[in-house]
């Protein structure tokens, strides 16, 4: 560890790093604009100069910058030098002759980097006495809002949204004074992680559109720590609420997990938390098939009288928290306990679990997976399917250029020149899926199988691993490429309903394994609990099917829309009048709808819980404000209905801790469950954790115009967090903290006053447990798959996830509906030609009695015989992936809306081209 | 004197083609070199004759190869030779008269650099108004691939090269190097962060040299004729002839090739006629629009780069700007700043954003808006901007030299503007 001086103080600082990290290590304020912990040095704001030292004797020293010069043993530095302090202040002066101080009117105003920095530099009085450059804003879709002259020109937007997260749609343009960043013309931003334009920008150019609705300074929103129930990845995320509505989602920093970043589903789907489609009150159905509300004790009473001595089987959920699911399981018995999901699921999940907790690779998090140096993804979109991993996979491409630097002594945070050098070398990165994916421009290889053929090629590589070369040459090269990796990693899952291809993918795994480099494994998996749920089933649970062969007397249904999961007539036949059917959700859905009794459960913004992540991490959310109306979280529906049935063990149970307890000593799976979080019982200095900040306005007046009577701060005395501005919000347990703000740091960069080094793990460590530990005995099982059977005139359908769309309660988001538009079906431009249809016509789409028309999305890259459709919209509901169908032109069909960007829209290669063009 | 760069430029300058240059002399030296010498030969003339970087800042061109690493220490792929043709310095003109009149001079030049460097591929960069160099450029590479000087196996030495002619989108920053790899590479041409140099990672990353296309002519001359030959040819320390040029009030405004070292009196004087009647020498700058002002004091300089750099200022591309007694210094100031704001790339804040307030100051002076603090203000702003380091690159501090030295020596000028509220020259 090299030792500089700063100011004459003696500093023991990290090799390789530079002065600007080393001096945010040593909690030194010095100021920055375009660098960023995970983007790296490039120097153009100049704001982080210093004065660096010959030796001890020089006393003039030079200007250099802090995010351009590495650490060198005996360095000397001033911050606090004149010409320093003249320089940075000189630096805030010139990027204010532009900038309109609308800071009032700014969304970013109170958390802005820019406001910040000006104070820290002092700079009070501008002397320019010249016109402002002005510029004009874009319209860049539903979730973005852009406000270009507010720019200061970091690049910081372009090099996040170009160069980290491979958007291609927003970038600098013009140049001196005028430099602008948007788009090349108005139009809705590609990207699938956009959002993150809105942390990254240092002040208000990007900001959070639906947030601007209903807007609320950031000092006034109450917070908690939470976690995205968007996908099984578990990005950590900060929600913030005010006046009883969410407002906005925000990154919370984890280390291991999601870091600095969240796809658009996390960041803009929780818009359901407040919409009018949620249940208040608690309802039961009448003859007429009208719902009467009723009270919370009197539906509790008459549920627990309905399930007095009757055969009673509970439906659990891979969106329902742990707790919720364990209560349930509890309450009804294991043997009367389904998971809650599909048929086609249930197997794929408890397979999952089943290689998680044996296979001999390692299960990798986010941070893991950027560091591999070889990939093979098999049949996943993962941009659709776990976003997150994503765009960890869009830096692990980026070893080869770390590798290239290494040899030239360059530093990874020289961001500019390490890519310069690297231009497009990335390490290898292998797509074999059924269609073209979202990463299919950062590939060194991509394959286009039907989703059989691609557990057959994958067994190739197996084949090939072994020593037995294939007759597959592609295989071939594969297996050596990963062979030859230092790091390799295989990412599989469930999207495609496949377990041929997940069972290849393992034992490609486990094949790497007998290298010296071993191997990580991911597995994508659908919901945010889907492996907590598989791991609460056991094998006398009963599936879907199997309740609704021999339905029972009362069904209790946590969270759970069946409609997604069975066919019409298995819905109907569960539903029926024999089974009294009791269901506890957020918004109003088919299932609630056919239900005997309606119960109103809280969402996650107002409930606490436990979520097992597709790496088996365990990580609690908690409420970011109390459930209005008479809404419940599901563990205190249950808890209660267990005390009113007097179940044996549950009823001795009040609390949320006694849950988890319970819960953990019930199954070695989930021993390590009560160390996700802190107990209620946690205190810092004496305090609950607040979820306000300290310049929380207006608490005893916000409610006035309803009430003059103040009210009581509500209570929480299930979690160590208080609805309350008193306590402390520093250095706790990570798994608390619900929002970041230092003196001075009141922009989400004081996030590194709460890092233990910059980019490092938090001071209070990582949130979060592994839950699973992997008897590293082997997961090779036998694929017993029946392949499909092609037909002449026939199409297979494969299911097309989408980040905007294909998830149950994101979609209830305007704006996230807005952009997942409607159903679609996804055809290679030689079947649209050869049908006849472009981009954006009409289809008719027939599959298993199911009719429907969709609209035609063409792809450039297809497998043979395969078409897609877009997973979770009303119109594909009943659609299943491998089955067969047939497409016809829609003569009635009507173009929607005209496309905003034609030009954006590429057209379809006239080109009749082989694959698939056999059948139509 | 004999004339080294412009023996084939004759007063009609008319272009010089393939036969007529090898008549007078033309692709010996790539000749002698294709016969047996090698690229460390080569190397070791280029760097015992001393010849420095034309483009005006100086740099020992034999030193700058000689960072290239070699084939064994670098990883294998393509070594870049490019020619900076992209001359936009204001004030300055020579090397579009070495291209329009004598294009293989430029191009035997570049092949021996390449084949010195090892390098495989090579571009000229060139400004995009040069429209008859482009022509003429073209024509004569034409000539070379016909005739086996350009392309595989050149004269039959094993050693292959390709050169391509590029002509800019327009962009005074391109003139930096790396700005110029940037824009060459299809990329905003912003200047990169240095290090890594060009010579180690430039062009697509790879090992790349960025020469003026005054330096690259000079090659084929030393590689024939020696390196202790060059020495001879400069009057005081500096080696070889250089082009200088004089633009401004003089009676006889133009471009000559002299010894280096030539006092600037003879240059002024001698070759530009002078002053033209009515007018008095009050100021010039010595090598282009970012250079520091001189003044009459400084006539009886040597034009060498220590000697100019010890007076204050920087020979740059040796094509002087003479400000006459007539003429505003605070306008010509004003004017000077205006274009170096516009052609900021943007990518740095204090050029960005400080260059544009410069510009608002001196424009508030000399149209009769000025503050006696102003001067306070513009000394701050040679501070902040005009220190090298600074800057991401030296464009704002280049921008910087001409209003450093007009604060110092027409202090005055500016003080009148503040004093009277109107320009006195107009």
């Amino acid at each position: 560890m090299p030792t500089i001086f700063i100011d004459g103080q003696e500093l023991q600082v990290n090799d390789g790093e530079n002065i600007l990290e080393a001096c945010l290590n040593a909690g030194l304020d010095l100021p920055y604009f375009c660098w960023h912990p995970a983007m790296g040095s490039i120097g153009s704001c100049r704001q982080c100069a210093l004065v660096q030292y010959q030796n001890e004797d020089d006393t003039r020293g030079r200007i250099i910058m802090g995010c351009m010069t590495p650490v060198t043993e005996g360095a000397r530095f001033s911050l606090k030098a004149e010409n320093a302090t003249e320089f940075r202040e000189a630096v805030v002066e010139s990027l204010m002759l532009n900038h309109p101080h609308d800071c009032p009117v700014c969304a970013e105003g109170g958390e802005c980097h820019l406001q910040d920095m000006t104070v820290m530099v002092g700079h009070r009085d501008r002397r320019y006495s010249g016109k402002k450059n002005t510029h004009r804003n874009q319209y860049l879709g539903p979730l973005i809002h852009h406000e270009m002259n507010r720019c200061i020109t970091c690049y910081r937007c372009e090099r996040y949204y170009k160069d980290y997260a491979g958007g291609t749609d927003l970038g600098a343009q013009a140049s001196h004074d005028h430099l602008y960043f948007g788009r090349h013309e108005e139009g809705v931003l590609e990207s699938e992680f956009s959002g993150n334009l809105v942390e990254v920008c240092p002040t208000g150019v990007f900001t959070d559109k639906p947030f601007l609705k209903q807007y609320s300074r950031k000092w006034d929103l109450q917070s908690a720590p939470s976690i995205c129930n968007g996908c099984a990845v578990g990005c950590n995320i900060a929600p913030g609420e005010r006046y009883g509505k969410l407002k906005r989602v925000h990154n919370r920093y984890n280390h291991e997990v999601n870091g600095y970043f969240l796809c658009d589903r996390g960041r803009f789907g929780s818009g359901y938390v407040n919409s009018d489609a949620r249940l208040d009150y608690a309802g039961i159905k009448q003859a007429d098939g009208s719902y009467m509300a009723v009270h919370q004790q009197q539906a509790l009473e008459t549920a627990a009288s309905w399930m007095q001595g009757k055969k009673v089987a509970g439906i659990g959920s891979p969106r329902a928290s742990v707790e919720a699911n364990y209560l349930l399981r509890e309450l009804v018995g294991a043997e009367h306990f389904a998971a809650g999901f599909s048929e086609a699921e249930a197997p794929l999940m408890a397979s999952v679990r089943r290689i998680l907790q044996t296979t001999q690779a390692m299960i990798p998090s986010i941070k893991q997976i950027e560091a591999a140096d070889a990939v093979l993804v098999l049949g996943e979109d993962i941009t659709h399917t776990a976003p997150r991993v994503a765009l960890a996979l869009r830096q692990s491409v980026r070893n080869k250029s770390f590798e290239l630097a290494e040899q030239m002594g360059l530093p990874q945070w020289q961001d500019a020149a390490v890519r310069n050098l690297a231009q497009d070398q990335r390490s290898p990165l292998i797509i074999v899926s059924a269609m073209e994916t979202r990463l299919d421009d950062i590939a060194s290889q991509c394959i286009s199988l039907a989703p059989d053929q691609i557990a057959e090629f994958a067994v190739s590589i197996v084949e090939a691993l072994a020593g037995e070369p294939s007759s597959n040459k592609q295989a071939n090269q594969i297996a050596e490429i990963l062979q030859s990796a230092k790091n390799p990693l295989i990412i599989s899952g469930t999207s495609m309903v496949h377990w041929g291809i997940v069972n290849a993918a393992v034992a490609i795994a486990e094949s790497l394994c007998t290298e010296p480099s071993g191997c990580m494994l991911s597995l994508c998996i659908p919901e945010a609990n889907s492996l907590g749920v598989a791991l609460l089933a056991d094998k006398s649970s009963p599936s879907l099917p199997d309740l609704v062969n021999s339905p029972p007397e009362v069904l209790l249904v946590v969270e759970n829309d069946l409609q997604r999961r069975l066919n019409p007539q298995q819905m109907e036949q569960l539903m029926s009048a024999g089974t009294l059917v009791i269901s506890m959700d957020m918004l109003e859905n088919a299932t609630l709808g056919a239900s005997d009794m309606v119960l109103p459960a809280a969402s996650y913004a107002e409930s606490q819980g436990s979520l097992v992540n597709m790496e088996g991490r365990a990580q609690r959310y908690f409420p970011v404000f109390e459930p209005a109306a008479e809404r419940l979280p599901s563990w205190q529906w249950l808890l209660k209905l267990a005390a009113l049935t007097n179940h044996k063990s549950l009823s001795k149970i009040e609390h949320f801790d006694q849950v988890v307890a319970a819960c953990a000593k019930s199954q070695a799976e989930f021993t390590n469950l009560v160390d996700a979080a802190p107990d209620q019982s946690f205190r810092d200095r004496g305090l609950k954790i607040p979820r306000q900040t300290h310049r929380y306005s207006g608490r005893t007046a916000m409610n006035a115009g309803v009430n003059v009577h103040e009210p009581q701060q509500p209570h929480d005395h299930e979690s160590p967090l208080a609805f309350s501005m008193e306590g402390l919000n520093r250095d706790q347990p990570a798994a608390l903290t619900p929002y970041v703000w230092s003196p001075g740091w009141n922009s989400n960069q004081s996030l590194q006053k709460f890092q233990a080094e910059v980019d490092g793990p938090l001071k209070g460590g990582t949130a979060g447990v592994k839950l699973l530990q992997s008897s590293a005995s082997g997961a090779t099982q036998k694929a017993s798959c029946e392949a499909v059977e092609m037909q002449a005139h026939h199409w297979q359908l494969v299911p097309v996830h989408q980040v905007h769309g294909s998830d149950e309660l994101s979609v209830n988001t305007d704006e996230i509906a807005e952009m997942a538009g409607m159903g679609f079906v996804s055809l290679g431009a030689a079947v649209a030609h050869k049908l006849g249809v472009s981009e954006g016509d009409g289809v008719v789409l027939a599959s298993g009695g199911t009719e429907v028309s969709l609209e035609v999305r063409i792809l450039q890259r297809v497998a043979k015989n395969c078409i897609g459709f877009g997973l979770g919209y009303a119109e594909t509901l009943y659609l299943r992936a491998g089955s067969l169908a047939t497409l016809a032109v829609d003569a009635q069909w009507q173009r929607p809306q005209p496309q905003l960007i034609a030009s954006d829209k590429a057209t379809p290669d006239p080109i009749v081209a082989e694959g698939g063009s056999a059948h139509v | 004197m004999e004339k080294v760069l412009t023996r084939n430029i004759g007063v009609d300058q008319k272009p010089t083609d393939l036969k007529a240059y090898e008549a007078n002399g033309g692709y010996q030296g790539l000749r002698k070199v294709m016969a047996g010498m090698s690229p460390q030969d080569c190397q070791a003339v280029i760097s015992d004759s001393n010849l420095r970087g034309r483009g005006g800042a100086g740099f020992p061109t034999g030193m700058k190869w000689s960072f290239v690493p070699s084939d064994d220490k670098c990883t294998p792929g393509h070594k870049y030779l490019v020619c900076n043709a992209d001359e936009m310095e204001p004030g300055t003109f020579k090397d579009r008269l070495l291209m329009e009149c004598d294009p293989h001079q430029l191009i035997e030049g570049m092949i021996l650099s390449a084949y010195t460097i090892g390098a495989d591929i090579s571009y000229i960069f060139i400004r995009g108004e040069y429209l008859l160099a482009i022509q003429r450029l073209r024509d004569a590479l034409k000539e070379c691939y016909a005739s086996g000087l350009l392309g595989d196996n050149i004269l039959g030495s094993g050693y292959s090269l390709n050169m391509y002619l590029h002509p800019s989108a327009g962009r005074y920053i391109c003139g930096e190097e790396t700005a110029l790899i940037n824009a060459l590479e299809g990329k905003r041409a912003n200047p990169r962060a240095k290090p890594p140099f060009p010579q180690v990672s430039g062009l697509w990353g790879r090992p790349t040299i960025v020469n003026n296309v005054e330096t690259l002519c000079n090659i084929p001359h030393i590689i024939d004729r020696g390196a202790d030959w060059f020495k001879t040819l400069g009057l005081g320390e500096d080696a070889g002839t250089k082009l200088f040029g004089v633009s401004g009030r003089v009676k006889n405004p133009g471009c000559w090739e002299l010894p280096m070292g030539t006092p600037i009196r003879e240059i002024i004087e001698q070759h530009a006629g002078g002053m033209r009647d009515g007018y008095q020498l009050k100021g010039f700058l010595p090598g282009g629009g970012s250079t520091d002002f001189l003044t009459t004091e400084h006539l009886d300089l040597a034009m060498d780069y220590n000697v100019i750099g010890a007076a204050g200022s920087r020979m740059g591309t040796g094509t002087m700007i003479i400000l006459d007694d007539r003429t505003c210094p605070v306008g010509m100031v004003l004017n000077l700043i205006r274009f170096f704001a516009h052609e900021s790339c943007g990518f740095c804040t204090p050029c960005r954003d400080g260059l544009p307030w410069s510009r608002q100051v001196l424009q508030d002076l000399e149209e009769g808006r000025g503050q006696p603090e102003d001067l306070e203000t513009l000394s701050y702003q040679i501070k902040y901007i005009g220190a090298i380091g600074n800057t991401h690159c030296a464009l704002a501090p280049g921008a910087m030299e001409p209003l450093q030295s007009a604060l110092k020596y027409f202090y005055d000028d500016f003080k009148q503007h503040i004093s009277s509220g109107r320009c006195p020259y107009h």
